[in-house]
């Protein structure tokens, strides 16, 4: 059901929300951008409407309640552990489409590879909820309408979309409905969603492995620095490293941790003893990219990639994503034609 | 939810014994009582140094064996421990080998260094085997003191066919001297499109042995390897050891060759 909020609703039903729920939403920081007088958006907790951030997509994705950078999983004494203690207050998480979507993927890892479910993720999980924010128009860097990443029609308690001063909610939880009645008048909304994005990728179908081989990889050698932005800033990258830490006051007593760990990033593969998989740029570059758009989806049937583009804001060396699929793509369909 | 067992939450094991096999490569046999296939591994935890993954070297009666190689970190600290005391371990975990494949008709087993320790277990169970004659194990050691679980290359060498060699060793050693893939065409396979193989050891080793193998006439569905690669989870979770759309906690370490071929790091 469709509802219409003035600023001031809009104002009012956040701060409702925020009585039940620990609302995370994207914010504004201003000069806290990577070069001088620059803004960045990363999530955060919020109380406020007005702290929202509902037009600019976050340079950050919204992962880090899900995946946090470190997170203690549990603490050691000499002979016993225990779980670190979580936040069990429900989550509202405001998102976009390519973010509802990339929680599918975070999901499929999390909870559905393997036998078991992460524990860890598990029990923040099932505390969040989810506000989709509409896209009124593509954002520069985002391809989602290539990856079928665009829209989503549910998985959210309500969408948000802002259109001349107002505010337009498209209310799926039916627990909120007495709510939005309250605060602001019935109306038909639809989420907006893009249809076409400036930035297009075709994706291959099938790899081959002569691929591995192809120089379409080698100028990565050169260009990435190896500082693994494009994975922290993905929402669909998954992967970490353990780490054990102890008290310098008590060296008997620790903690051990998960941090996000990127492919891209010297010592990703390393082994005891020396050994490591995947030693140049180029090698790393291939296996992030043919995860995303191949590997990814002969495991689970669908791609990984969501076409948010926040992997090319990131990158200090302005690697662009999808310029690097649509050259794999015609690489593939060259080798098709030689063949 | 806090209930529900906590996979990540190592259990603690006791030290039962340690065979000092040189001085980097102990086996440290752990208390365990449950399932366990030769093949699989578990992750030994130290809190304060880490986890890593080790494979199981030997199953029995309330024990496992873990044969480990001080080469690291947590392995490190996993050797300045004594009989008695405890070790944390998660699993077990992996595939493991599917004995019944090995049990009838010729098969060869390569194995190199460390590698020894996942096929330890399907070794001993060929050595049992009627038709043990038909049973290769070509095994390989840096030098004579490199050499991992002495008395079972003893009991192996009366019941099946050993070739046991060393990549180099000072003047006077009268044992077989060369990298194990020299010892390949030598062994004696009548049916060798039916024969089968599994090959364990460091990347290369397992590269040149497998095209030994094939240049024997091996089937490439009648030979599995086993992969090790960084593992922080063994659930399927860390990413780490992916290969391909295959992860190797989940999908392996076993891998038939016919999977492995097509898994490019």
């Amino acid at each position: 059901m469709g509802f219409v909020l003035s600023e001031k609703g809009f104002e009012k039903l956040i701060r409702h929300l925020s009585d039940t729920y620990r609302l995370y939403a994207p914010v504004l920081k201003p000069g806290e951008g990577r070069f001088t007088d620059t803004d960045v958006v990363r999530y955060d907790f919020v109380k406020d409407s007005a702290e929202i951030e509902l037009s600019k997509k976050s340079d950050y994705s919204f992962k880090e309640i899900l995946t946090p950078l470190s997170e203690t999983l549990f603490y050691f004494t000499e002979q016993e552990m225990k779980e670190a203690d979580a936040d069990e207050q429900p989550v509202l998480v405001f998102l976009r489409n390519c973010d509802l979507h990339a929680l599918r993927r975070l999901d499929q890892i999390y909870l559905q590879n393997g036998t078991s479910q992460d524990w860890f993720y598990n029990r923040i999980r099932r505390n969040l909820s989810f506000a989709l924010i509409g896209c009124a128009e593509s954002c520069e860097d985002g391809f989602c309408v290539s990856m079928g990443a665009n829209k989503n029609v549910e998985g959210y308690l309500f969408s948000i979309d802002q259109e001349d001063g107002k505010f337009l909610f498209d209310v799926k939880d039916f627990s909120l409905l007495p709510v939005f009645a309250d605060l602001g008048n019935e109306a038909e909304v639809t989420p907006r969603f893009v249809t076409e994005n400036k930035v297009q990728v075709s994706i291959p179908e099938t790899v081959p492995n002569s691929i591995y081989q192809n120089p379409i990889w080698d100028e990565y050698n050169t260009r990435c620095i190896g500082c693994g932005r494009c994975n922290f800033v993905c929402p669909t990258c998954t992967c970490y490293t353990m780490q054990d830490v102890f008290y310098t006051e008590n060296g008997k007593v620790g903690e051990r941790r998960r941090v996000a760990a990127s492919c891209m990033v010297d010592g990703y593969t390393n082994v005891a003893g020396g050994g490591q998989y995947r030693k140049s740029s180029a090698e790393r570059m291939r296996f992030k990219v043919l995860h995303k758009v191949y590997d990814f989806r002969r495991r689970f049937g669908y791609d990984m990639c969501v076409g948010c583009g926040r992997c090319d804001m990131a990158c200090p060396e302005y690697i662009s994503f999808p310029v690097c699929i649509n050259k794999l793509n015609r690489a593939v369909k060259e080798g098709q034609i030689h063949e | 939810m806090s209930k529900l067992k906590n996979p990540y939450i190592p259990f603690s094991s006791r030290i039962l014994s340690i065979i000092r096999h040189t001085q980097k490569e102990y086996t440290f046999r752990m208390e365990y009582k449950g399932e366990v296939i030769p093949g699989q591994f578990f992750e030994v935890s130290v809190p304060k140094y880490g986890e890593a993954p080790i494979s199981v070297s030997g199953i029995g009666e309330g024990f496992v064996d873990l044969t480990i190689r001080k080469v690291g970190r947590v392995t490190d600290e996993v050797f300045e421990q004594y009989e008695g005391q405890s070790l944390f371990l998660r699993g077990p975990y992996g595939n493991g080998f599917d004995l019944s494949l090995y049990e009838t008709g010729e098969v060869i087993v390569v194995a190199g260094g460390t590698g020894v320790s996942p096929v330890r277990g399907v070794i001993s169970a060929l050595a049992e085997t009627t038709d043990a004659k038909d049973k290769h194990v070509i095994v390989g050691f840096k030098s004579p003191e490199d050499m991992l679980f002495r008395e079972d290359l003893k009991e192996w060498s009366d019941k099946l066919d050993l070739i046991l060699t060393v990549d180099g060793a000072p003047e006077g050693y009268d044992g077989k001297i060369g990298l194990v893939t020299r010892y390949i065409p030598e062994v004696p396979v009548r049916d060798v499109k039916n024969a089968r193989a599994i090959v364990v050891g460091p990347p290369p080793m397992m590269r040149f042995s497998v095209k030994g193998l094939l240049e024997k006439g091996f089937e490439e569905k009648n030979i599995w390897v086993s992969q090790e690669r960084k593992m922080c989870c063994g659930l399927g979770k860390c990413g780490h050891c992916r290969i391909g759309e295959k992860y190797v906690c989940l999908d392996g370490p076993v891998f038939n060759y016919v999977e492995s071929k097509e898994m490019i790091d």
